[in-house]
C-alpha cells in the first residue's frame, strides 16, 4: 500500500503546506483536494446511504407486517374450518337424539344404521357412535370395538357433558389406546332422567385439515388444548399427545399472531385461535428467518449494488479531484516558473544597464588618461631633452598599459550587457568558453581551480544566441564551483557530433548529486545549497535556456566523483524566430 | 591634407590633435558639430574623425550633413560605448570606428587606410 502510493503520488503532494516567500504558491494543494473529495463523496454518499437506510426499514416493516398479516387470515380461516367440522357433527348428533327416540336409538340394527349413514353422509370422522344411560352405563354401541357395557359414569368427560349438556372432548388416548376424541350430546327425558349420546370422532380428518393448509416459511398448523398438550402432530413440535414445548398463548376471543423466540433464540411467527366451545388452541407456527429469506435475497443484491456504487463514486471523485488538482498545480507551476523567468530576466538588464552605465562613464575619462599619457611619451620620444630619463619612459608604459586592462574590461562589460538581446548570429565555441572564463577567472584563480578547456580543431561555429549561451555556460560553470572544494578540477570540452551538433563538457570532480536528486536537478526550486544562497533556478533557468536555443542538456554524476553536463548545441538554428516561453 | 577632429571632450580633442601634429599631421579640432561645420564652409577637409555620442548633434548626424555638401570627406568615427547599433550604422555606409581608449597607431594606421581608398 505504502510503495503503491509512493509510486502514484500526485506531483502536488511533495509540496509542503506552507510555501512562504516571494514565489509562494497561491493554494495549499493537498488541502483543497482533501476538501473537494471530503465534500463531494459527502454529497454524493450521504444521500445515498441515507435512502438506502430508510428504505431497508421501510421494506422490512412492510414485509413482517405483511407475513403477520398473512398469517392472521391464514389462521382465521383455519380456525373457521375446524370450528365447522365439529358444530357440523355436534349438530348432526344434536339432531339424531331429537329425531329419534331413546327407544329406537337403544335398536342396536337400528344405531348401525345411523353409524353408517352419518360415515356416509360426512365422510368419515364418525368411528362409533353409542348410548349411554343416566348411570353411566354404555347400553348399546356400534363400531369397532366391544364397548357395549362400559362404566362412563368415573370418566371427566361423562361429568361435563352432564352439566353442559353437550360437550367435545381433548384427544385422548381412551381405553382403545388410539387417539381420538370424543363428542357427546345429552338428551333430557320428559321423567327427569337423561341419556347420552356419544360418538368417537377420528383425529385423522383433523390432521389432513390441517395438513392441507399451504403454509410458507417450514410452517406447521396443529391443535393443542389449553393444557398445553399437542392434540395433532406436528413437524417441528412433536407427537399428538406430548407436551407442546413453547408456552400457551393467553386466551383471546379473536384470531391472534405473536412473534416469540423459541429455546433455541429462533425467532417464530405464531398465529393462534381459541376455538370455541372446544378445549382446541388452532396453532400455526412459521419461522421467521425463513420467512424473511426472499427479502434478504433482494437486500443483498441491493447492499452489493450500493457498494459498487459507493466505491465508483469514490474512484471517479478520487480520479476527478486528482486530475484538477493536479491541473491546477501545473497552472500555478507555470506561473511561478514565469515570474522567475521574468524576475530573472529582468535583473540580467538591470545589471546590463549598470555594467553598460559603470563602463560608459569610465570610457570617457580612461581614453583622455589614454591620450595625456601618450602626449606624455610623444613628448618624450620627439623631443631629446626628456629622452634620456629611461625611468619615466617606463613608468609612462605601465600607465598606459594599465589603461589598456581597464579598456578590456569596460569592452568586455559593455559586450555582455549588449548582446542579452541578440539572436542567431554565428558563435565560436571557444571564443565562447574563453569569454565566459574571463568573468569567472579571478574566483578559479583565488581557489586554485585547475580550469583546463580542450576544443577540438574541427568544431564549427555554431548559429545561436549568444546571450543566452554566455549565461548557459556561466550558470554551470559557477555551479561546478560551487560543488568543489578549493583546488578542484574543471574540464571543459567541445566536440562536435554526428547529428550536426556540439557538444560542450562541462566536467568537475566536486560532491556530486545523488542518484535521488539527479532526476530532480532542473526543476525549479531544487536545491541542495538552500544555505548556502542557493535559489535552485540557476539550472531550471539554464535548462530553459538550452531548450530555447534549441538545444539539450544532460547531467551524469557520483557522489564524491564529480558532475558532468553536456550541452548539445544544434550547429544551425531551427527555429530563428523563437519565443522565449 | 586637412583633417577635421571632432568630440565633445575638450581634453581629448586637443591632446589628440597634438600628438597628431608631433608626428606631422595637421589637424583641426572642435568640441561640437555646429563649430565643426562653420570651419567645414572655409576649409576643404579630406577627412573626419568623429565621436559618435555627442550631445546636441551626434557623430552621426554630423557626418551626414557633411557628406551633404562635401560628399568627398571620408570619415572614422571614434565611440566611447559602441552600442550594437552605432557599429552597424558605422559599418553600413563603409566608415570605420575606432573604440576608445584607441591607440595612436592604430588611429593613423585607419587614417592611411581610409584616404588610401
Amino acid at each position: 500500500m505504502r510503495i503503491w502510493f509512493e509510486n502514484w503520488k500526485p506531483a502536488f503532494w511533495q509540496l509542503p503546506a506552507d510555501t512562504t516567500g516571494l514565489f509562494k504558491h497561491m493554494f495549499n494543494f493537498r488541502r483543497i483536494w482533501k476538501l473537494t473529495i471530503i465534500l463531494t463523496a459527502g454529497v454524493t454518499l450521504l444521500p445515498l446511504i441515507t435512502i438506502t437506510l430508510i428504505d431497508y426499514n421501510v421494506t422490512q416493516k412492510s414485509v413482517e407486517s405483511e407475513i403477520l398479516l398473512r398469517t392472521a387470515r391464514i389462521t382465521s380461516n383455519a380456525k373457521r374450518s375446524i370450528s365447522f367440522f365439529l358444530d357440523e357433527r355436534k349438530s348432526a348428533l344434536d339432531f339424531l337424539v331429537h329425531d329419534n327416540s331413546f327407544e329406537s336409538l337403544m335398536d342396536e340394527s337400528n344405531l348401525a344404521r345411523i353409524l353408517e349413514n352419518l360415515q356416509k353422509g360426512f365422510g368419515g370422522g364418525f368411528e362409533d357412535i353409542g348410548v349411554i344411560d343416566a348411570s353411566g352405563v354404555q347400553r348399546t354401541y356400534v363400531g369397532p370395538y366391544n364397548l357395549k357395557g362400559k362404566d362412563y359414569s368415573g370418566q371427566p368427560w361423562f361429568r361435563r357433558v352432564v352439566e353442559h349438556g353437550i360437550y367435545v372432548s381433548d384427544v385422548f388416548l381412551g381405553f382403545r389406546n388410539v387417539p381420538h376424541l370424543i363428542t357427546a350430546v345429552k338428551y333430557d327425558l320428559p321423567d327427569g332422567s337423561f341419556y347420552v349420546l356419544r360418538s368417537s370422532l377420528d383425529t385423522q380428518r383433523f390432521i389432513q385439515l390441517l395438513s392441507e393448509l399451504e403454509l410458507s416459511g417450514r410452517g406447521d398448523a396443529f391443535l393443542i388444548n389449553a393444557e398445553g398438550v399437542l392434540q395433532t402432530p406436528t413437524r417441528y413440535y412433536g407427537n399428538a399427545l406430548e407436551p407442546f414445548p413453547l408456552a400457551v398463548p393467553e386466551y383471546s376471543e379473536h384470531t391472534q399472531v405473536k412473534e416469540i423466540q423459541d429455546a433455541q433464540g429462533k425467532s417464530i411467527i405464531i398465529g393462534f385461535a381459541y376455538i370455541p366451545n372446544t378445549p382446541f388452541v388452532l396453532m400455526i407456527a412459521k419461522f421467521k428467518n425463513e420467512l424473511m429469506k426472499p427479502w434478504r435475497r433482494t437486500r443483498l443484491r441491493l447492499i452489493g449494488f450500493l457498494i459498487a456504487s459507493i466505491t465508483i463514486i469514490l474512484i471517479v471523485i478520487l480520479g476527478v479531484a486528482t486530475y484538477l488538482v493536479n491541473n491546477l498545480y501545473a497552472a500555478d507551476q507555470k506561473r511561478l516558473m514565469s515570474l522567475h523567468k521574468l524576475e530573472y530576466g529582468s535583473k540580467m538588464a538591470s545589471i546590463g544597464r549598470l555594467a553598460a552605465g559603470i563602463a560608459h562613464e569610465i570610457n570617457n575619462p580612461l581614453a583622455i588618461i589614454n591620450e595625456k599619457a601618450g602626449l606624455i611619451k610623444d613628448l618624450f620620444n620627439y623631443r631629446k631633452e626628456y629622452a634620456d630619463d629611461p625611468r619615466l619612459l617606463k613608468t609612462i608604459d605601465s600607465i598606459i598599459s594599465s589603461v589598456e586592462r581597464c579598456g578590456t574590461i569596460t569592452k568586455r562589460l559593455l559586450g555582455f550587457a549588449r548582446q542579452s538581446d541578440v539572436r542567431g548570429q554565428m558563435v565560436d565555441v571557444a571564443e565562447l568558453i574563453r569569454e565566459v572564463l574571463s568573468f569567472t577567472g579571478k574566483e578559479a584563480e583565488y581557489r586554485s581551480i585547475d580550469v583546463s578547456v580542450d576544443v577540438a580543431e574541427d568544431v564549427p561555429a555554431v548559429e545561436s544566441d549568444l546571450g543566452k549561451l554566455q549565461q548557459i555556460f556561466l550558470n554551470l560553470i559557477n555551479n561546478s564551483f560551487a560543488a568543489m572544494e578549493d583546488g578542484g578540477k574543471l574540464k571543459l570540452s567541445a566536440v562536435q557530433n554526428d547529428a550536426a551538433e556540439v557538444v560542450v563538457t562541462v566536467q568537475d570532480n566536486g560532491c556530486g548529486i545523488s542518484a535521488s536528486e539527479l532526476s530532480r536537478v532542473f526543476e525549479p526550486f531544487f536545491s541542495t545549497k538552500t544555505r548556502k544562497g542557493g535559489t535552485g533556478l540557476g539550472l531550471s533557468i539554464t535548462y530553459n535556456l538550452v531548450k530555447e536555443i534549441g538545444g539539450r542538456i544532460k547531467v551524469q554524476s557520483e557522489v564524491g566523483v564529480g558532475t558532468c553536463f553536456e550541452v548539445h548545441l544544434p550547429i544551425t538554428m531551427k527555429n530563428k524566430k523563437e519565443n522565449p516561453a | 591634407m586637412n583633417i577635421l577632429l571632432v568630440d565633445d571632450e575638450v581634453e581629448l580633442v586637443s591632446t589628440l590633435a597634438e600628438r597628431l601634429e608631433i608626428r606631422g599631421i595637421n589637424a583641426n579640432w572642435f568640441t561640437n558639430a555646429e563649430d565643426a561645420l562653420k570651419s567645414a564652409e572655409s576649409v576643404s577637409y579630406d577627412l573626419a574623425v568623429l565621436d559618435v555620442k555627442m550631445p546636441k548633434t551626434s557623430g552621426l548626424e554630423l557626418r551626414d550633413r557633411l557628406k551633404e555638401k562635401y560628399p568627398k570627406i571620408k570619415f572614422i568615427f571614434l565611440t566611447g560605448h559602441g552600442s550594437e547599433e552605432d557599429y552597424r550604422k558605422g559599418t553600413i555606409d563603409g566608415a570605420t570606428y575606432l573604440v576608445k581608449p584607441i591607440q595612436i597607431d592604430q588611429l593613423i594606421a585607419k587614417m592611411n587606410e581610409v584616404l588610401s581608398t
